[in-house]
């Protein structure tokens, strides 16, 4: 999970519970046994982390495939 | 595991690596099929190496063998045999000069060679190249033997002279006009450390050795040692005037070299020495459809064939080769090898410790459906060694998590309270049998289910009924446990119905139950109708003056039950269609890629599997497996079920219906369950629906496709809405006002864009992933 995980331009989500922008933030991801800092917007109030659909769908399932072959 | 032992006797098993007929047929084994394929190609140098390779006398050869390959090529069967030895002649003649032979250094042991023909100088020269001084004595006053007979337009006597002058560059000593007496082998032999004896035909002597019944000298068959320690027999000496044969003088002096040199080594003359010689191969090769070809004519006889002819005659080289499954079976061709290559693939893939398991994908995508088995003339399976990998990989925790879990959700929706129903016939305290319908059949057509019930009751009386799954999930997935624990809960709701006698309509099923339930009569539901009689309510096909044809897909999983696809055809015929038989039926049915899971851990093959299959024909299908059918029909093709043309009422509608989706397969079964209990036995769903079950969605049919596509369910976006709700922890778009929000109910975490609307939500999108957001990152 090396390759940029942050969107370009800004996010279109902002948190709906703090009502604050998003901000880049390392996040820990982890699959079977194995976890990776990952850099993704969360909101720097209550933490809630955005995965988006071209991550989770993209390098996320690539990764995945990988670690499960290992 | 696999043990090696296994693995060998699976690798022997598949032939597609034995020797094509004529490479086994020669007795040297020229490399036939690689020669021709080089000539074809116009490489009639790679074709010259190939010959060098296992003959030291191509230009002598390439004239006079007596060809034993040829009589048993395989383009016999659609015109002539391909033209060998000509093409060998064309190799010599245009495949420039031969590599010079490479000598090892001296070793210090001394074999005598007697007789100067091919045999002997076959020996003579391996030998020397092997490091041997060898000194030949030859009784004529030239090399060559009975060569020296052939007439010059045969054999012209410079160009065998120049060719047997490649023996000398390999080794110092020759005597001619040096033949042995009778009286002096025991003298030759004490002067050298080992001995060939090559006379020729008709042996001038046999030297004192011990003879067979002809009088000839006598050898041991395999290594060629006459009754005297360390002296060796060969070539047309051991042979009558009618067997004699230049291409076997050859193989004698060239295996009795082998003999010579692991006896002056002092280690096993006998080990390893298999195919020796000319043999029968095991090799299958389907010559069924190849176009007849004749032999391209020699122009030129005394010049052989022109390099075009010679690469024209080649091209008629069909490649003898076996792959029938890799030919029938799109997963094995997918992969681009074949059985023999595939075992060790496993083999390797479950002996990992450490690295990437590169078949984990292969292992999982096999439908363990048995085509492969059935079409191997060896009988080699694939899926007992497949579905046992899968076993271990799964008990050694190695198996991928995403390749069966979506399976294995269904079967256990299917074995929750939502399904799951064990009931006599409403009154009765007994029952004769037991209808088990299945839970595909079920998801994809429940008011069938519900009708073939009230026929089954109508018919014979106390027949009880079985909602639930047969486990077949788990068991493709490998998961043996859950397997076992899946049957023992059956096999406890059969107990408690006092069931001996199972009435199955789906054969997946009908297999688990065969192979894992002793003690229970199968029959299966087609058989019921074809011997009680269709329903009053059938309306048979009667519109047409001409009879519809329909083609029959066997389910893969009846294979080997042809009382089934027989009930099945004669009902088809009784409803007033005519039948098409596709290329591929009955025992050698093809699986719709349910089988095995296949579909779901391989989605790309899965989908040109389907498409293969239901482009073997233009008409209509009829089937009696709902997987099958809603398979086929998601991808266009008009297919119909054996139900549908039972009860439908325009079957025509039917068989382009689109199979439901997987949210709707699971609401269909706990509609059936909710309603057979309510119409039946009166009763109410027992139970409280979870809460997020009331959560109501709004999802526009591309989302909808979306949501099939990933795997996404109904449930799992409710759960999604309950969470993010409750919690508050939602995402939103300020500028379309939309919510994001994700949670992870076991394995998968779901994300669902939405928005209230009204009462209910409407849903934008949704996705997933395995990987785990980690929950120390949230405050």
């Amino acid at each position: 999970m090396n390759e940029p995980t942050l969107p370009a331009g800004p996010a279109p989500w902002i948190c709906a519970t703090c009502n604050i922008p998003l901000e880049p933030a390392k996040v820990s991801i982890a699959y079977l046994g194995n976890a990776f800092p990952v850099d993704l917007l969360k909101c720097p109030q209550c933490g809630l982390v955005w995965i988006p659909e071209d991550l989770a769908l993209g390098r996320m399932a690539e990764v995945e495939k990988t670690l499960e072959d290992k | 595991m696999i043990g090696q032992d296994e693995l060998r006797q699976l690798e022997d098993q598949c032939i597609q690596e034995c020797a094509p007929a004529c490479t086994a047929a020669c007795p040297v084994h020229v490399d036939v099929r690689s020669l021709a394929a080089a000539v074809a190609k116009g490489d009639f140098a790679g074709g010259l190496k190939l010959l060098t390779r296992v003959v030291p006398f191509p230009r002598t050869i390439s004239r006079i063998c007596d060809a034993p390959c040829q009589p048993v090529c395989r383009r016999n069967e659609a015109g002539d045999p391909v033209a060998i030895r000509a093409l060998e002649r064309a190799c010599v003649e245009y495949g420039g000069a031969p590599d010079k032979p490479r000598v090892l250094p001296r070793r210090g042991k001394t074999v005598a060679v007697v007789g100067g023909g091919l045999s002997g100088l076959t020996a003579a020269f391996d030998l020397a190249r092997k490091g041997y001084a060898v000194s030949v004595y030859e009784a004529g006053a030239e090399f060559g033997g009975r060569l020296l007979e052939y007439p010059e337009a045969i054999l012209p006597r410079r160009l065998l002279c120049d060719e047997l002058a490649i023996v000398e560059s390999v080794f110092a000593e020759i005597s001619l006009s040096a033949g042995l007496q009778e009286d002096s082998l025991v003298a030759l032999r004490r002067e050298c450390d080992a001995l060939y004896l090559a006379v020729g035909w008709p042996a001038s002597s046999t030297f004192g050795l011990a003879v067979n019944e002809a009088g000839r000298v006598a050898v041991d068959p395999v290594t060629f040692m006459t009754s005297m320690d360390g002296v060796f027999a060969g070539g047309d000496m051991l042979r009558s005037g009618a067997e004699r044969s230049p291409i076997r003088a050859i193989s004698d002096g060239r295996r009795s070299a082998i003999s010579i040199d692991r006896y002056l080594q002092k280690v096993s003359l006998t080990a390893s020495r298999a195919n020796e010689g000319s043999y029968i191969t095991r090799l299958y090769t389907n010559t069924a459809g190849i176009a007849p070809l004749p032999a391209v004519p020699i122009s030129e006889p005394a010049t052989g064939y022109t390099g075009d002819e010679a690469t024209a005659e080649a091209a008629r080289c069909i490649q003898c080769e076996c792959m029938e499954c890799v030919k029938t079976c799109e997963y094995l061709r997918a992969y681009g090898r074949y059985p023999r290559k595939y075992l060790r693939e496993i083999y390797n893939n479950l002996s990992i410790v450490k690295g990437e398991r590169k078949s984990n994908q292969f292992i999982n995508s096999c439908s363990l459906c048995g085509l492969c088995g059935e079409v191997c003339p060896e009988d080699l399976g694939m899926g007992p060694v497949i579905q046992k990998a899968r076993q271990v990989m799964v008990a050694d925790n190695r198996m991928p998590p995403s390749a069966h879990d979506f399976a294995l959700r269904d079967m256990a929706f299917s074995n929750s309270a939502k399904f799951t129903l064990a009931r006599h016939r409403p009154g009765a305290a007994t029952s004769d049998a037991v209808f088990f319908p299945g839970c595909q059949l079920a998801g994809s057509a429940p008011a069938q289910v519900e009708q073939a019930y009230g026929y089954l009751c109508e018919k014979l009386g106390n027949v009880g009924l079985l909602l639930r799954c047969c486990g077949a999930p788990a068991d493709w997935a490998g998961r043996t446990e859950l397997f076992g624990e899946s049957l023992a809960e059956l096999r406890a709701e059969l107990d408690s119905l006092g069931a001996t006698k199972l009435i199955v309509a789906c054969s997946s099923c009908f297999q688990v139950f065969k192979a894992n339930l002793p003690g229970i009569e199968l029959i299966s539901l087609w058989e019921v109708y074809d011997r009680h009689g269709l329903p009053q309510e059938t309306k048979t096909s009667t519109f047409n003056l001409q009879p519809a044809t329909l083609a029959v897909h066997d389910p893969c999983t009846t294979r080997y039950e042809p009382q089934i696809q027989e009930s099945a055809r004669a009902l088809i015929r009784r409803l007033g269609y005519a039948i098409e038989e596709l290329a591929l039926s009955r025992e050698r049915t093809a699986c719709c890629t349910y089988g095995g899971v296949m579909w779901l851990a391989n989605r790309p093959l899965a989908e040109a599997a389907v498409r293969r299959r239901i482009g073997e024909s233009e008409a209509d299908y009829v089937t009696y497996c709902a997987m099958c059918r809603d398979f086929f029909a998601a991808r266009g093709k008009r297919t119909l079920h054996l139900l549908d043309l039972i009860y439908g009422a325009e079957p025509s509608t039917n068989a382009e219906r689109p199979g439901p989706g997987f949210s709707q397969r699971h609401e269909n079964r706990a509609r059936l369950k909710r309603r057979l209990l309510r119409e039946i036995w009166g009763e109410d769903m027992p139970g409280e629906p979870a809460t997020y079950e009331s959560i109501r969605l709004l999802i526009a049919d591309e989302v909808q496709a979306r949501l099939e596509e990933r795997l996404v369910l109904i449930e799992d976006i409710q759960r999604v809405i309950e969470h993010a709700e409750h919690t508050g922890k939602r995402l939103l778009n300020p500028v379309s006002g939309h919510l994001l929000a994700y949670f992870k109910p076991t394995a998968v975490t779901y994300w669902v864009e939405y928005a209230p609307e009204g009462e209910a939500f409407r849903i934008y999108n949704a996705y997933s992933h395995r990987m785990e957001i980690a929950e120390g990152e949230r405050k």
